[in-house]
């Protein structure tokens, strides 16, 4: 396929594109763009960050898992890109300079990058724009440093030209090969897509690519036929009426959370730990779903919340709620060809909590996630919706840990009962992230901790404490 | 003066810009062919059958070579020649190079690297410590053993005693750029290798003796690592031999770098510790007598695992005198990654040890560790002032005067800051207030309970090779009066080109603008040691200086003979030259007219580390010329419901002399201070009954993230020279920092020692997990 994007600032036109081809690869093997580098190749480490600008705005994304595809239409801003036309440095540059932010120096670029980013947004949470980014020299500290002593400076004007719609490049987003080819293809519309996944359904549908680009970058698979998903804007809305909140399958989580943090903050909360920045920019709702894994953070959330899942085979649709999608490890109710094309949410009063559990704070894997809803009234429980991802092969509701709390008074005793009854519902595994004992008593605790947040007055998280 | 400004890093702006090259990023020509390692998928065991026909059936594969095509030495151990490039046969470890595949593409080389069908004969692997005790699987004959005193009789006499075991876990270095070799063939049997390497003259060797050539047929260049830590020491050597013999083997220059998981399944790592102990002491928390058992899991091969061990012992007093003490060192052999080099070599693990133990005598009597810390510390040097010379000739025990306290292995401590340190951070850091208020928020009861805790460093500086400790330096003075330096050194982004660089510009008065740094060349300095040990500026900072005095002296004698004045008084500053009768001329002035006089304007420089001597089987001497301290203090928060916590403040003063460039120093304390928290709280190594390392990619191995680095992070440097005459009485800053993590470590302890009475004897890394477990046996839950 021939894709066209701008790349720091100038149109850039590529024919015969392979599909699976990273940013990464493309910029530093073929266009000589070393700046950008390979930290870990799977999106853990934010080395290869560069600044990706579209409708929707400028967020920094990890290239080493970006297809080039997915760039269609959009601009780009790599390390070398992010200073001026005639050798100025930006604000982030110089900070960290001035800071001594930089010691072997390899991470550098993308901190550079996620800072211009974040910097263009006026984002000064820094902890939350660099949580993508790792670095083993410094600590950290005078990275933070820099930061903040950037945040003042004014955005430089070749940062904001790639913000004007007319600067994409002339030549269309993306035109297929000249004979039609089946093999890889951007469709514009879900309507579109839904044509081709049910004539291809042994194909791969790509849409963040926060999973799948593990499978070329790790597994080292060769994707036959693929289908981007990024320019079809039909499965990118929010739809909120009086009973419920649909989302479609191609929203962003870094586009969920502010709606959560309006509808639901515990859940909006947890997401800013998904993946990190970058990860966030490109993964979607929709994707964290149908790849079914029992550790992905929005599901028992959003079960937790009696979410209905909206699926898709060529015109035919239907919905199902979320949890039964999930019908055990690496098995979805998804026939071959159909797709995830929305979940949506029914209208409530917000009572969810979200706990994950995990080694390090941001950017890691839960070993556990446990989101409750747990509705009160008059000292009686009345619903309790519980979730857990990490427990099981799916992303699995605690029913006898529900049965335990619902008609029974919120009280300690109860709570202390139905941690117990947790046991029936789950028979947690070891691995390298925790082990079964770990789990199952961590899992037990998350439900002490909701009682005791909608209790008590204590803090409840370390996050609250300060020296 | 040059020396001591806190100038950028030399590459500050390349780094920021994305100019500056790593090895992966050096244009090559367009036939460069890529390397890619086919892996052993069992942990011990040999090969019965190695069927490649279908590696070398995939697209863009060159070549594949196994053992039996090396034509000459098959072999990148940095020790004992017991490291195979390529598989002999005998399989030692998961992850091991089983073959060698040359492609078109780097993707090629990978994707062809999994298509081998191996057949093996499987052994049952030995992978913990238990297993190596059990199966009596060891390096060297016996465990090592230094001995002070009678230290069981000491501690069976003491009026208390405790006994414990902790297991403290190994570490990934985690570089950000992985390993990476490129190699190009030259005219006349000639190699240059571009290697990411800490140590150029060992991939020199190595080449060389995979080539059958002579070392000066290969040249090694490295100007900068993205991250080494130690895991670059030895580690490269496979990339770089591979892509020689590859590309000897093909005429056309190869390239090679690891995948971030073949990274990690591949190459070495910290070494994990378990540490047995026990301790003698009386009612105030002083120490009569400490034994140690520390068993190292050293891996499948010896790489530096006698030396990391010996270094281990080495720390096993940290900073605390030990009236009597036994240290019984066992370096076990296991089917796993060979462990290496890993900042603090050996130093950390062993002072976890001794740290863990007063951390338990403190809670036995009830006391503050801090305190008993300070109770056990060496005596401070203070009374013959921090500067004062050394005296001539071994201490005499003169009635009247204290008798020189020694560790455990003979060295007198006579440079001992440490207690003006802890005073002077106390203060700062407002402990004992903070200890009281830490104190009477967990009395309170709740679910986030807090810990705090101030621990020391005192860190052995030498190589404990002691003829390692020796460092060359080449210098040329060009008639523009800019001057270009190199030496045996290398950059992996602690700065030293840029200390260096300082010193060089201090010896001939210039700006800093004047001197170039140049990568580390084998073909400029020849047998350099690895930059490691810390070493890096004291050795060459040195060499350097001595390079430039010499051609200082020899511009001063050229000004002396054409102006009749004596060349002592000739001193270089600002840019000038003046003569001792105040007459002053332009650097480039001079440099002119000492060219026209035909003086040479280039030097070589060497320096060799003065009175150190070792004997590491006996355990006696002085192996280190001088010891670098630090002290922190760290608090952190813990959630008693999941075993989370986060550090929220951390406190340190640390002591690198009279600082060469005062930030680069800091910027060494906060990176090391956090990666060695890392190493003991979140990061950890986990393997499967296989063999298989389960960690091996920053999605299941976490380093500290942005948010893990302390929210409060106060580092000073401690004002005060080095009482030994090193480059300008610096001190070497490199690993010391990293042992004050422990600190968080303890910190961690101390609140989970909060939720009961039992001693919480947390193992590394306090995972959450391990967190948890450890408040169950506090609150004496019998999890």
């Amino acid at each position: 396929m021939n894709i066209s994007f701008r790349l720091n600032g100038e149109s850039v036109q590529l024919r015969d594109v392979e599909a699976t081809t990273t940013l990464l690869d493309w910029l530093r093997g073929t266009r000589g763009l070393t700046g950008t580098k390979e930290g870990c190749n799977e999106g853990d480490c934010g080395a290869c960050t560069v600044v990706v600008t579209d409708a929707d705005g400028t967020r920094a994304m990890n290239s080493c898992i970006l297809f080039l595809p997915q760039l269609a239409g959009k601009a780009v801003r790599t390390v070398e890109g992010v200073g001026g036309p005639d050798g100025q440095l930006h604000p982030a540059q110089d900070a960290m300079i001035a800071h001594h932010g930089s010691q072997c120096g390899f991470c550098t670029p993308g901190f550079i990058t996620s800072m211009a980013a974040a910097h263009l947004n006026g984002e000064r949470d820094h902890e939350t724009a660099l949580a993508g980014n790792l670095c083993r020299c410094t600590g950290y500290a005078p990275i933070l440093r820099a930061a903040r002593s950037a945040e003042a400076a004014p955005v430089p004007d070749w940062m904001t030209q790639d913000a004007q719609p007319d600067r994409c490049g002339d030549a269309p987003p993306y035109t297929p090969d000249g004979e039609v080819s089946h093999a890889a293809v951007v469709p514009e519309t879900s309507d579109e897509l839904a044509a081709w996944y049910a004539a291809n359904p042994d194909g791969t549908l790509v849409a963040g690519a926060t999973d799948v680009g593990l499978w070329v970058t790790k597994q080292l698979r060769e994707l036959p036929h693929v289908a981007f998903l990024n320019r079809c804007t039909d499965l990118q809305q929010i739809t909120e009426t009086p009973e419920e909140i649909r989302i479609g399958a191609g929203v962003t989580i870094a586009r969920l959370i502010p709606l959560m943090d309006r509808l639901h903050p515990s859940f909006g909360t947890m997401l800013r730990r998904y993946g990190a920045t970058q990860v966030r920019a490109a993964a979607t709702i929709g994707g964290n779903i149908a790849n079914g894994s029992p550790i992905g953070d929005g599901p028992p959330a959003l079960i937790a919340l009696g979410a209905r899942l909206h699926l898709r085979h060529g015109t035919t649709r239907r919905d199902m709620p979320l949890e039964e999608f999930f019908i055990e490890y690496g098995k979805q109710d998804r026939q071959p060809g159909e797709f995830v094309e929305a979940v949506s949410i029914p209208r409530q009063a917000d009572t969810l909590a979200c706990y994950k559990v995990s080694k390090r704070f941001d950017q890691d894997i839960s070993a556990l996630l446990g989101c409750f809803n747990i509705v009160v009234e008059s000292g009686t429980i009345r619903h309790a919706r519980i979730a857990y991802g990490g427990m099981a092969g799916t992303p699995k509701r605690a029913s006898a840990q529900e049965a335990a709390l619902i008609g029974a008074p919120w009280s300690h005793e109860t709570v202390q009962d139905a941690a117990g009854a947790l046991e029936r519902d789950f028979t947690p595994m070891s691995d390298m992230r925790a082990s079964a004992e770990y789990r199952m008593e961590a899992a037990k605790n998350l439900l002490h901790r909701y009682f005791l947040e909608r209790t008590g007055g204590a803090p409840g998280s370390v996050q609250e404490v300060t020296a | 003066m040059s020396v001591p400004k806190p100038l950028p890093h030399d590459a500050a702006r390349m780094h920021v810009t994305g100019a500056a090259r790593y090895v992966d990023d050096i244009p090559a020509p367009a036939d460069t062919l890529h390397l890619a390692f086919g892996l052993s998928t069992i942990a011990a065991g040999r090969i019965t059958d190695m069927d490649l026909s279908k590696v070398r059936a995939a697209p863009g594969v060159v070549a594949v070579l196994t053992a039996d095509d090396l034509p000459f030495d098959n072999d990148v151990s940095p020790s004992v020649h017991d490291e195979p490039l390529l598989s002999d046969g005998a399989v030692h470890y998961l992850g091991q190079a089983m073959f060698l595949v040359i492609a078109r593409s780097h993707l090629a080389a990978r994707r062809a690297a999994r298509h081998g069908d191996v057949s093996y004969a499987e052994e049952t692997p030995i992978l913990t410590v238990d297993d190596a005790l059990a199966a009596g699987s060891h390096f060297e004959d016996g465990p090592r053993i230094y001995e002070k005193g009678d230290a069981d009789a000491a501690i069976a006499a003491a009026p208390h005693r405790i006994e414990g075991v902790i297991e403290i876990g190994g570490q990934e270095h985690f570089y950000l750029e992985g390993q990476a070799a490129l190699a190009l063939p030259q005219e006349d049997s000639e190699m240059v290798v571009h290697s990411s390497t800490q140590h150029p003259s060992e991939i020199q060797h190595k080449v060389a003796d995979a080539l059958g050539v002579p070392m000066h047929a290969v040249r090694v260049e490295c100007r900068r690592m993205g991250g080494g830590f130690g895991g670059k020491e030895s580690q490269g050597n496979a990339l770089a031999v591979a892509c020689a013999v590859a590309a000897r083997a093909t005429g056309r220059p190869c390239r090679m770098r690891y995948d971030r998981d073949d990274d990690m399944v591949i190459t070495g790592k910290r070494h994990d510790f378990r540490i047995t102990y026990e301790a003698g002491f009386d009612g105030d928390g002083r120490l009569a007598g400490v034994s140690f058992v520390q068993y190292a899991r050293c891996g499948w091969a010896r790489d530096l695992s006698t030396p990391v061990a010996d270094r281990a012992m080495l720390h096993a007093d940290n900073a605390y005198l030990l009236p009597a003490a036994r240290i019984e060192s066992h370096r076990l052999r296991t089917n796993t990654q060979s462990a290496t080099a890993f900042r603090g070599f050996g130093g950390p693990q062993g002072m976890v040890g001794i740290e863990r133990v007063i951390d338990e005598v403190a809670h036995t009597l009830g006391l503050d560790p801090a305190e008993v810390r300070r109770r056990n510390y060496y005596a401070a040097c203070s009374e013959r002032g921090l500067s004062a010379p050394r005296p001539s000739g071994p201490p005499e025990d003169i009635s009247g005067q204290k008798k020189p306290q020694t560790t455990p292995y003979g060295q007198v401590v006579d440079d001992f800051i440490l207690h003006e340190m802890t005073e002077a951070l106390s203060r700062s850091a407002d402990y004992d207030a903070r200890r009281r208020a830490a104190a009477q928020w967990n009395a309170r009861g709740g679910v986030i309970r807090k810990g705090l805790a101030m621990t020391p460093v005192k860190f052995g500086i030498s190589f404990t090779l002691t003829h390692l400790n020796q460092a060359g330096a080449l210098v040329h003075v060009y008639r523009d009066g800019s001057v270009r330096i190199n030496h045996g050194g290398t950059e992996m982004g602690q700065g030293l080109y840029q200390k260096v660089a300082q010193v060089a510009a201090t010896r001939f008065g210039l700006d800093i603008e004047a001197v170039k740094i140049t990568a580390t060349d084998t073909a400029k300095v020849p047998n350099t040691s690895a930059t490691a040990a810390s070493s890096g500026s004291d050795l060459n900072g040195m060499a350097v200086k001595a390079a430039c005095d010499t051609i200082r002296a020899r511009m001063a004698q050229h000004l002396a003979d054409t102006h009749g004045c004596a060349a002592e008084g000739v001193e270089f500053s600002g840019g000038r030259v003046q003569l001792p009768d105040g007459r002053s001329m332009g650097f480039v002035e001079v440099v002119e007219s000492a060219y026209l006089a035909r003086i040479s304007l280039s030097s070589t420089g060497y320096y060799a580390t003065p009175d150190i001597s070792w004997d590491r089987i006996k355990g006696e001497g002085r192996p280190f010329y001088y010891f670098a301290y630090g002290v922190a203090a760290t608090e952190v928060a813990l959630d008693t419901l999941s075993g989370e916590y986060r550090i929220l403040r951390t406190d340190i003063v640390h002591d690198a002399g009279a600082s060469l460039n005062p930030a680069i120093d800091i910027g060494q304390i906060e990176g090391g201070y956090v990666q060695g928290a890392g190493w003991l709280t979140s990061e950890e190594l986990v393997w499967d009954g296989r063999g298989a390392l389960r960690t091996h990619a920053p999605s299941t191995y976490k380093i500290p993230a942005v948010s893990d680095a302390p929210d409060v992070f106060n580092v000073t440097l401690w004002d005060g020279a080095n009482r030994e005459a090193t480059i300008y009485r610096s001190k070497a800053v490199g690993e010391p920092p990293l042992m004050l993590g422990i600190s968080a470590l303890m910190a961690v302890s101390d609140a989970v020692a909060s939720c009961g009475e039992v001693y919480p004897a947390l193992d590394a890394p306090a995972t959450p997990e391990r967190v948890l477990m450890a408040i169950g046996r506090v609150r004496g839950d019998g999890v």
